[in-house]
């Protein structure tokens, strides 16, 4: 089978994302339900489903330089709809963490912010300072 | 909680007084006498400390030292003052580490969690690995003050912070940046301003002083002459009689 | 001791007026940060609420941080050490299981639990750094799934002294406390019914509307505002649509979110009160000591409930 019409990736993005989040990629078939469900697909650059499939294409750059991961609050409606059992959720905290580790977050507080995080909740400051910064 | 193990030097591992012992300061080897402390071990190999050095008593945390054991992966810490030196200690001082303290105005601000957060939004990231505690040369349970002061329990980071000598070495070692004894800090000064008894024969003196009762005696003192004084002081009375 | 069917053992006394005593269950109680500072109503309803029904929720001494979400990729093994400690904890002091409150930490110890039990690499670590044998396995509860086995909603009816009647309900769950299905496994992620039915035995009309188990916006509170208040928004319409007096949920954050996100454009005057609030209050637990904001305590028209009291006490 030529390069061009095999979607299995050895190497690479997807297989670091298919090991952390221990998702299987491909059992996606890009129903969109996912998208559907997903509260806040709207102010996504690029809908959950897309992300899986820029994965499954090997498209690295998109998929690294989507700003879907950080739009995602990990409500895990996705990962109930899905008919083939992917869980997205995993697959976007994978993705979060592959950029984490490479010091590449939007989100980066200083001693400034401490006037608004002083007035919120302790758990959504801990959860987000776990998901969408170092 | 269940308790870990707390990394501290024991007495029996000391090199003994008569006997020479080698330890390495900062990687280089040095031949120091047993029975001497970290400190004198450091001044008896010729270092002229003018840093990482205070008291000398156990109290100020300035030698905060790290050190390691041959053949052994844990990290050892203790006061350079207080910790006898032991043969094949690979050691260093940690005279300071950065850890910048925000400007904050005590009486406007009221002692809850918020305070806390608003300075030091970093507490929540303690991930309670514990490595804090382990560090203590004053074997506090660090993790546990960070974890009160997340919860807005005060009282209780006053309590578990008191001993707190701010030597740093928690804070060297923290991988989630916390510096934790600014947190404990504040807290003790926020439960002290706002929180706890006050002090009432504080506020009679100072009632007493604004109305005037001493400055006579302070302007006689201030117009007297060095004789006048000399007398003064070695007559004075140092402790009541019976 | 004489022994009395459940119904009349809830309420403390026989018909001939002899003292009963109740059936007492221990249970262990993890409250989590916000809990002890600014859901501080969530946990004193909640005690007092079990108080009234003869549970004791015995608290862990010297609990630490939960670790406010679990880490769902593979590897991150310092993302367990916060939960792990918990349940050590909870195990070194003698609890086989604990009830937690607040949607956050009961997703993060159930989901870490579930992990560590799948995991015997990241047990082994985790188990390693923290220098123990091994990891318990304890059982994390949420106080719902707590009060329906413990007590029992049937039960809970019995011993309500005022009935919520005529008050209307959305009760609101978020994702935390259903998702993922296969490791939360507290109830139907799609059609839950655990509040449903306590909010139900309380007396009040529970109404059904299509936003039960969205999302509230969660953590983007801190870092997106725009999104919180999106999501928080269409669960405010959905229950106002329906009807609503009031939205009632489990955890401090929603709580925090679907409040702050009335504040401004698109007010819709919801009160959002936590579900032991109203159970203490059904139970009769004194309204002032339960923590209802002004908008909550005015829905409740508590200056209603208590001339019906004055008038009650007045007549007997």
């Amino acid at each position: 089978m030529s390069l061009l019409l095999s979607l299995r990736r050895k190497d690479g993005l997807a297989k670091e994302v298919a090991a952390l989040s221990e998702q299987n990629l491909y059992a996606c078939y890009q129903c969109g339900k996912c998208t559907a469900g997903c509260p806040v697909a709207s102010i996504m650059d690029d809908p959950p489903h897309q992300i899986v499939r820029f994965l499954q294409l090997g498209q690295t750059d998109k998929a690294l330089k989507s700003d879907t991961p950080w739009a995602c609050v990990g409500c895990l409606t996705c990962a109930g709809f899905c008919p083939k059992g992917v869980d997205l959720a995993r697959i976007m905290e994978a993705l979060r963490t592959v950029r984490l580790r490479r010091l590449d977050a939007p989100f980066r507080y200083t001693q400034e912010d401490g006037e608004w995080l002083s007035n919120l909740p302790q758990s959504a400051v801990v959860a987000a300072m776990r998901k969408v910064t170092w | 909680m269940f308790q870990e193990e707390k990394i501290t030097a024991s007495k029996e591992a000391e090199a003994p007084l008569g006997e020479t012992a080698r330890i390495y300061i900062m990687g280089k080897s040095y031949d120091v006498p047993g029975g001497l402390t970290i400190l004198k071990a450091m001044e008896y190999a010729g270092y002229r400390l003018v840093r990482g050095v205070g008291c000398r008593g156990g109290f100020c945390g300035a030698c905060a030292t790290v050190y390691r054991k041959a053949g052994d992966f844990r990290i050892y810490v203790g006061l350079a003052c207080q910790t006898g030196i032991e043969e094949g200690m690979y050691l260093t001082q940690i005279p300071f580490y950065p850890a910048p303290k925000p400007v904050y105005d005590l009486q406007g601000l009221s002692p809850d969690v918020g305070a806390l957060l608003r300075f030091f939004p970093e507490i929540v990231r303690c991930m309670q690995c514990n490595t804090c505690t382990k560090v203590c040369p004053q074997g506090l349970e660090v993790m546990n003050y960070i974890a009160a002061a997340q919860q807005g329990d005060l009282k209780r980071v006053a309590e578990l912070s008191f001993d707190c000598i701010s030597c740093g070495l928690c804070v060297s070692r923290c991988p989630a940046e916390i510096a934790h004894y600014h947190i404990g800090l504040l807290a003790r000064r926020l439960f002290g301003a706002h929180a706890t008894l006050k002090a009432v024969h504080l506020k009679e003196r100072l009632e007493e002083i604004e109305k005037g009762r001493f400055e006579e005696e302070l302007e006689a003192l201030c117009r007297a002459d060095r004789q006048t004084l000399e007398r003064l002081y070695t007559e004075r009375v140092i402790e009541p009689e019976g | 001791m004489v022994i009395q069917p459940a119904a009349v053992r809830s309420r403390g006394g026989d018909e001939e007026g002899n003292v009963v005593e109740k059936e007492k269950k221990l249970l262990g109680y993890y409250p989590g940060c916000e809990l002890r500072s600014r859901a501080r109503a969530l946990d004193i309803s909640a005690r007092r609420a079990c108080q009234s029904l003869g549970i004791t929720l015995k608290e862990l001494k010297d609990w630490t941080c939960c670790g406010g979400l679990v880490a769902q990729v593979n590897d991150n093994y310092m993302a367990l050490l916060a939960p792990a400690r918990v349940l050590l904890g909870a195990h070194a002091q003698g609890f086989k299981e604990l009830v937690t409150l607040c949607a956050f930490c009961f997703n993060t110890l159930r989901r870490a639990a579930f992990f560590l039990e799948r995991h015997p690499e990241a047990r082994r670590k985790v188990a390693t750094f923290l220098e123990v044998e091994t990891l318990p396995q304890v059982r994390v509860l949420h106080l719902l799934e707590a009060l329906r086995d413990s007590a029992g909603f049937d039960r809970i009816r019995e011993s309500v002294r005022r009935p919520l009647k005529g008050l209307r309900v959305a009760p609101y769950y978020g994702c935390l406390l259903l998702r993922p299905a296969q490791e939360i496994g507290l109830d139907d992620p799609e059609e839950p019914t655990l509040m449903e039915g306590l909010l139900g035995a309380l007396g009040c009309d529970v109404v059904d509307f299509r936003s039960r188990t969205d999302c509230c916006g969660s953590y983007h509170i801190v870092t997106n505002q725009g999104a919180a208040a999106q999501c928080a928004q269409v669960i405010l319409h959905s229950a106002a649509d329906a009807k609503a007096d009031f939205l009632v949920a489990s955890c401090p954050v929603c709580q925090f979110n679907l409040d702050w996100s009335q504040t401004g454009s698109g007010n819709t005057g919801m009160p959002v009160v936590y579900f032991p609030q109203l159970l203490a209050f059904a139970l009769g637990e004194p309204a002032e000591a339960l923590g209802f904001d002004g908008k909550g305590a005015a829905a409740l028209n508590l200056s209603a409930y208590a001339a019906k009291e004055e008038a009650l006490r007045e007549s007997s």
